[in-house]
Parts: structure tokens; C-alpha cells; sequence
């Protein structure tokens, strides 16, 4: 959860850097380009890259098979893929946890952007009394995750009879001073002849947000769109406390429930949850992902 | 609330505290060209409303008759706490080049004003500040109430318990120990800070070395100031952080590096090193119990079958159990640190490499002396956000992989508290331990903020 707390200090240029992916041109860096040089690295990078994705894909493979495949420690894919789905999807109904959770992030993720949106527009382009302040005082929560007080968060939302309801899941989290603090510093940058012809051309503030500030900032809102995504689908301490009834629990509670299926475990249905769980934050990642690494290009120290 | 009062020594201390800071803050004020009576009294305000803080909400329990002398020294510290936490803040307000800096910091972000709108901004803040103030601000400041009760989950009754449990946290257990550590810790960062303001670079090397010496110190000290039950907590989530931290950035620049090299396929090869960023921590921690299990893993079963190694069981064995759940985070943090690396990579100074080159640096030498340092802030950011990560994102991943066992040895500092708060029905208790890693929290923050001022500059 806590990673709502990275960008205040995250070196946060918005329109410098070229994204990663369409980066090295530059010789330098790396070794000088002779062909025999060439394939150690291939054979080193491509060691690293199957360490590092062999544990996405080894639970691939073990989502296809059932205990007798796994007991044998087969790599191979299995025949059970269709029994396993029957178990995750029908006995256990995954569907719902991962419904329940899209609708959570969804809500999540819309929310801190327009709420954060506003607040940008407010801390640039008008002026109202104790501003300081206040900026002030939406700065200081990001030194403040939400888990060192969620006992208490706790008690007041069920308070509030907010259990076990989709308005627990989401509502304390429409709030970003990770997005209010990322707007301001994006709209500070555009130049301000872009306010003063709206002025003269008779906009009001929040025609000018969404006409001509909107288009200008696909790229941040992408960003924080990715983290916002990632952060309410990665919940997870939050509801344990607040959901008890499993027909409003989100997936990566309710992935539990394929641990020690009847009895003894069954491995099968657990990855193939575990990778199902997985497919939405992977598609909106790679959906998003030149928004994010151009949102996110990093300027080092001169 | 609790039935303390107000015994001499809390007023010695209370009238100690007030004169500290008027005397203080009046000289410092004074410096800075303000009026005497202005200094010098704000100083003793601060001094006599900063012990307040702390105290009256707790209705100075900490000196009443049932007080037994943790309590009381405890209640001491909370009251140079705060005396110190105002006069801070009071120097802040009289020290002009810092009041001159904000009101112009204040200024750079504001331009090409909208007149007129006298209600607008309110509006347009309302949902941010409604959602923090009651969602953060009020369950922050009754995390502050429970830590002082006893509340049981699920039952109505509350019972006031003044410090007690904190007292049950915070209390060497061997103070003379304790205090010859802080000694030489004093000592390390004294002669460390002399030594490396020498001409000779030899001793600068070496002050340099007693500073970092002087560094794990006072992580031991810290580990000496718990009571031996919370000892464990610290300690498990110093290795789990540590090992997080460290493995995982070495690795990640490492492999950065690898990754940036120009040549055929390299975007198939980040998408592949990227990917763990996606999957949650929970799920990681899914993966691997599954991976490392103890008697059908495939881990296991390799390590038995290629290399002769017999596996102990992670779920009975402390120190594999903390090991696989820093596997686990390393990996799963990977794909984030690889794209700030990647990234950063692209703004590594040309012309020094080329320097570098032309005076025969081999591959290895321009990237330990060269890119290593150029990346130094991006590796100090990733520290913070790794250190985040490991205190509070290895939630998921502990409670599926290892459920903070065998015998709490996987029980990071977050865990802790919901153990003793969900499962342990002890809210304030666990409210108290929630403040212990707020603090820690809170020293990381400021950390990050003098360190960044210096060494990370915000975008263009």
C-alpha cells in the first residue's frame, strides 16, 4: 500500500528524458560493438531474464497441472488446465473476487485522479488565503501511510457501518497528495501564456482544467494512473480487516482460499488463480507503459 | 482522562524545559536580528506548551502514584520531546532566510492567476482535504488515544493504561550496555568527523569509515533500547529491510547495466526483467510457497537433484524462512528498480566515459567509477522506496509465504501489529507498536528530505 508514498521524492521531470524503450544509441555505455562481444551479453541477459521470469512461468506451467504432475516435479505443461479453471472459476468463484477488485480500482484509481486533478488546479493557477498551509498540510500524509494508523481506520469506517461494502473498499482512498503533489509541480511547468489566453478568450477555471490543461497531461495522469492501479489492486491488509463476507472479498484475499484446498493442497488451482489474478494489473501496465516511463523519466544530478 | 497529577517533578521539569528554551531560541533569535522580548519569549513558549503536548492528554500519568519509574522516565523523555519538537518548529518561524525561503517557494508554483473566484478553490479542494482529514489526520490522532488504553477488539470497555504500553516496548534491558554503545557511538562520529575534515586523504578515507562504523552503531543501539520481547521484532525487521534493500539494489544495477547494453532484442529482454512489477506482493508470496515447498518445491527437488543439497524446511527454519521472503521481495522489487536504473542510465555523462575509455578504463572499471556514482541519487531514492516496500508491502508476501513464522522469526515490525492487534485482539497495543514504526517512518522522511535537497534535483 505504502507505495503511494514514492513520488514526492522521485526525481519527477515530465516532458525530458525519452522513455526506456526508445533509448541507447549511445555506443559508449556499453562495449564496443564487435560481434564477439556481442553474445556473452546475449547469453548473460538471457540467463537473467529466465531466472527472473521463471517464477511467472514455472506457475504458468504448474496452473496446467494437477498433483500427481507437480509431485513428480514435471516442467512440462500439464492436461488439467480445464479441471483446475473448473475449481478456481466455479467451486471457488474466482470471477467475483476479481470483479469485486477491478470495480475497487477502478473507483480508486478515476477518484485520486480527478480529486488530485482539482487540487492541482487550485495550488497553481488560484490564489486563496493560507495556501501554505495547506499544501502543507496534504504534503506531510505522504509521510504518513495509511497502515500506521489502520487499526484505528478500522474502527471508524466499520463505525461508520462501512464493512463489508464496496464504499469501505474505496471511499478513505479518493485522496492522493502523491497526485495533488505531481499535478501542481506538471502545471507549474506549462507555461503560464496558457492560462492568460484562456483569461482572454473568457474561460472559467475549470473549462480551462479540461480543455487545455486535460490534453497537456495524458502522459502524468497515465503515470499516476499505473501507480494508483497497481496500489488499490495490490491491497491487501486493508480488506482483511474490513471485508468478513467472501462474497465482497477482493482476489488477493480471496486467492487464499485456494491454499489447502480440501485438505491437502492442491497446486494447480492455486497458480492458475495466482496468474489469473495477475492478468489485469499485467494488460493495464502494458497498456499504459509509455505514459508511465515518460511520466517517470528520471533527471539525474548536474 | 487518566487520574496523574501534577507532582513536583513533573513541574521541575516542566520549568526546566521552558527555561532551556527560552534561552536557547532567545539567543538564536537574537542572532538572527529579532527583538529580545520576541525571542526570547516565543523560546520559553515553546518550551513550557511543547511537554504539554504530550502531557496533558495524558493527564501527567507518567508522574502520578501508580507511575513506576519507566513510566516516569518515559515521561520525561515525551516532555524533552516535544519542548524540542516546538522549539525546532519556533526557530523555523524566527529564522529569517527560512521564513524569506518558503514565502518564495511559495510564490514559484503559482502563475497565470484566475481572479474572481473567491469560493472555487475551497470546492475544488473540499474532496482531497474532507478525504485526508477524516480518513489520516483523525485515525492518526486516535491511533495516539488507543496506544494509551487498553482495548480488547470487539468490546466495548476501555481502559486507561497511561504509558504502559509503551513501557512494555521501549526499555533496555541491559542500560549498561546500552550506554557504552551510545558512548562509542559518540566517539565514531566524533573522530570520523574530525578526521574526514583533514587535508591528508588517507585519514579522510578513514573518517569516512568510522562515520559508516558510527551508522551500524546506532543501529545497534537502537536494538539495545527495546525490551528483550520486542528486540526480536527490530532485529527481524532489520534483516528482512536490510537484505531487501541491499541484495536488491546490487542486483538491480547490475543488471541495469547489463540490460542498457545496445543490442539486438533488448526491449524483448526489459519487458521479460520488468515484469515482476506487476504481480502483487501477496501473489509473490504465492508463487514461492509454492516454489520452496518443503517437501514437493521444485527448488527443493533441483538443489537435491543437481547439487547434492539437502534443503532444510523454510516454514521450520529461521533464517531460509527470512531468506525466502528477502527472494521473494527482491524479485518482486526488481522490476521497479530496474526501470528507474534503465532509465537513469540515459543520463550518465558521455564524456566521461569517454574519458574514462581513452585512459583505458576497462568495462568493469567505467561501471564501478563512473556509472556507479552517476546513478547515486537514483540509488538513494530507490533505498527510500525499497525500505517503504520492505516495511509495509511485504505484508501480503509474509502472510502467504510464512505467516511471520516459525516462531515470529519472519514477523516484520507491520506484521507484528496485526498479530497482536487482529489475531491477538490487544488494539492498543498494537496502536503502540503502530507509533514505535511511525518514528521510524518519520526518521527515514527526514532523511530522505536533507539528503535529497542536496543530491536529487526535481525535474526540469
Amino acid at each position: 500500500m505504502a507505495t503511494d508514498t514514492t513520488p514526492l521524492t522521485s526525481p519527477t521531470g515530465i516532458r525530458s528524458v525519452p522513455s526506456a524503450r526508445s533509448a541507447p544509441k549511445r555506443p559508449l555505455l556499453g562495449h564496443r560493438k564487435s560481434r564477439a562481444d556481442r553474445w556473452p551479453t546475449h547469453l548473460a541477459l538471457g540467463v537473467v531474464c529466465f531466472i527472473v521470469a521463471f517464477p511467472l512461468l514455472y506457475a504458468m506451467i504448474v496452473a496446467t497441472q494437477g498433483n500427481t504432475e507437480f509431485f513428480a516435479n514435471q516442467i512440462t505443461p500439464g492436461n488439467r488446465l480445464g479441471d483446475n479453471f473448473q475449481v478456481v472459476w466455479r467451486d471457488r468463484n474466482l470471477g467475483g473476487y476479481l470483479w469485486n477488485s477491478t470495480i475497487q480500482a477502478v473507483i480508486i484509481t478515476v477518484g485520486k485522479t480527478i480529486t488530485a486533478l482539482l487540487c492541482g488546479l487550485a495550488f497553481v493557477h488560484l490564489r486563496f488565503p493560507f495556501k501554505g498551509p495547506i499544501f502543507w498540510l496534504v504534503l506531510v500524509t505522504l509521510m504518513m501511510p495509511t497502515e500506521i494508523s489502520i487499526l484505528a481506520l478500522f474502527q471508524i469506517v466499520a463505525g461508520l457501518g462501512w464493512a463489508n461494502s464496496m464504499l469501505g473498499l474505496t471511499i478513505p482512498f479518493l485522496a492522493s497528495a502523491t497526485g495533488a503533489f505531481l499535478f501542481r509541480q506538471h502545471f507549474a511547468n506549462l507555461p503560464s501564456d496558457l492560462s492568460e489566453a484562456a483569461q482572454l478568450d473568457g474561460a472559467k477555471p475549470l473549462q480551462f482544467l479540461f480543455r487545455i490543461l486535460l490534453p497537456l497531461s495524458w502522459n502524468v495522469i497515465g503515470a499516476l494512473a499505473v501507480i494508483q492501479f497497481l496500489y488499490s489492486w495490490n491491497m491487501y491488509l486493508w480488506p482483511l480487516l474490513i471485508i468478513s463476507e467472501q462474497s465482497e472479498q477482493v482476489v488477493q484475499i480471496g486467492l487464499g482460499t485456494l491454499r489447502n484446498t480440501g485438505g491437502g493442497q492442491s497446486y494447480g488451482p492455486l497458480m492458475l488463480g495466482a496468474v489469473i489474478a495477475s492478468i489485469p494489473p499485467t494488460l493495464v501496465f502494458i497498456g499504459l507503459q509509455k505514459q508511465f516511463l515518460s511520466g517517470f523519466s528520471i533527471n539525474a544530478e548536474k | 482522562m487518566h487520574a496523574g497529577e501534577l507532582t513536583l517533578p513533573a513541574i521541575i521539569a516542566l520549568s526546566l524545559t521552558t527555561g532551556f528554551g527560552a534561552v536557547t531560541l532567545g539567543r538564536l533569535g537574537l542572532a538572527a536580528g529579532r527583538p529580545r522580548g520576541v525571542a526570547f519569549g516565543a523560546g520559553a513558549l515553546a518550551g513550557f506548551v511543547g511537554p504539554l503536548l504530550f502531557m496533558v492528554p495524558l493527564g501527567f500519568c507518567t508522574f502520578g502514584p501508580e507511575a513506576v519509574t519507566a513510566d516516569t522516565l518515559l515521561g520525561y523523555g515525551l516532555m524533552a520531546a516535544g519542548a524540542g519538537l516546538l522549539l525546532r518548529l519556533g526557530w523555523t518561524f524566527l529564522d529569517p532566510v527560512a521564513a524569506r525561503a518558503r514565502a518564495e517557494a511559495a510564490d514559484t508554483t503559482t502563475h497565470g492567476v484566475f481572479k474572481g473566484h473567491p469560493f472555487l478553490p475551497w470546492l475544488l479542494l473540499a474532496p482531497t482535504l474532507i478525504i485526508l482529514a477524516l480518513f489520516l489526520y483523525w485515525p492518526a490522532g486516535r491511533t495516539l488515544t488507543l496506544s494509551t488504553r487498553l482495548v480488547r477488539l470487539g468490546a466495548p470497555g476501555q481502559v486507561e493504561r497511561c504509558v504502559t504500553n509503551f513501557t512494555e516496548l521501549v526499555g533496555p534491558s541491559r542500560p549498561g550496555l546500552a550506554f557504552t554503545v551510545m558512548m562509542i557511538t559518540l566517539g565514531l562520529f566524533v573522530a570520523g568527523s574530525s578526521l574526514s575534515r583533514r587535508a591528508d586523504a588517507a585519514m579522510q578515507r578513514l573518517g569516512g569509515y568510522l562515520s559508516s562504523a558510527g551508522v551500524a552503531s546506532v543501529l545497534l543501539l537502537l536494538s539495545l533500547l527495546w525490551t528483550a520481547s520486542y528486540q526480536r521484532v527490530y532485529l527481524v525487521t532489520l534483516i528482512i529491510s536490510a537484505g531487501t534493500v541491499i541484495i536488491g539494489l546490487a542486483l538491480s544495477i547490475g543488471i541495469a547495466y547489463l540490460a542498457y547494453q545496445p543490442i539486438r532484442g533488448a526491449g524483448i529482454y526489459r519487458t521479460f526483467l520488468i515484469w515482476p512489477y506487476a504481480i502483487s506482493p501477496p501473489i509473490a508470496g504465492l508463487i514461492f510457497f509454492v516454489m520452496f515447498d518443503p517437501s514437493n518445491g521444485i527448488i527443493e527437488h533441483w538443489l537435491g537433484s543437481l547439487f547434492g543439497i539437502d534443503l532444510p524446511n523454510y516454514r521450520q527454519n529461521a533464517q531460509l524462512a527470512q531468506a525466502v521472503v528477502i527472494i521473494a521481495s527482491v524479485w518482486k522489487t526488481l522490476g521497479y528498480n530496474l526501470l528507474f536504473y534503465i532509465a537513469g542510465l540515459q543520463t550518465v555523462p558521455g564524456d566521461q566515459l569517454e574519458a574514462a575509455q581513452l585512459d583505458g578504463a576497462n568495462s568493469w572499471q567505467r561501471f564501478r567509477y563512473v556509472v556507479i556514482p552517476a546513478l547515486s541519487p537514483i540509488t538513494f531514492f530507490l533505498i527510500v522506496t525499497n525500505l517503504t516496500y520492505a516495511f509495509f508491502d511485504t505484508f501480503g508476501t509474509i502472510d502467504y509465504l510464512t505467516a511471520g513464522g516459525p516462531a515470529g522469526q519472519t514477523s516484520v515490525a507491520m506484521y507484528e501489529i496485526y498479530r497482536v492487534a487482529i489475531p491477538g485482539r490487544d488494539l492498543g497495543r498494537g496502536a503502540a507498536q503502530s507509533l514505535i514504526l511511525f518514528l521510524g517512518v518519520v526518521a527515514l522522511t527526514i532523511w530522505q528530505f536533507r539528503s535529497t535537497g542536496k543530491r536529487v534535483s526535481y525535474g526540469s
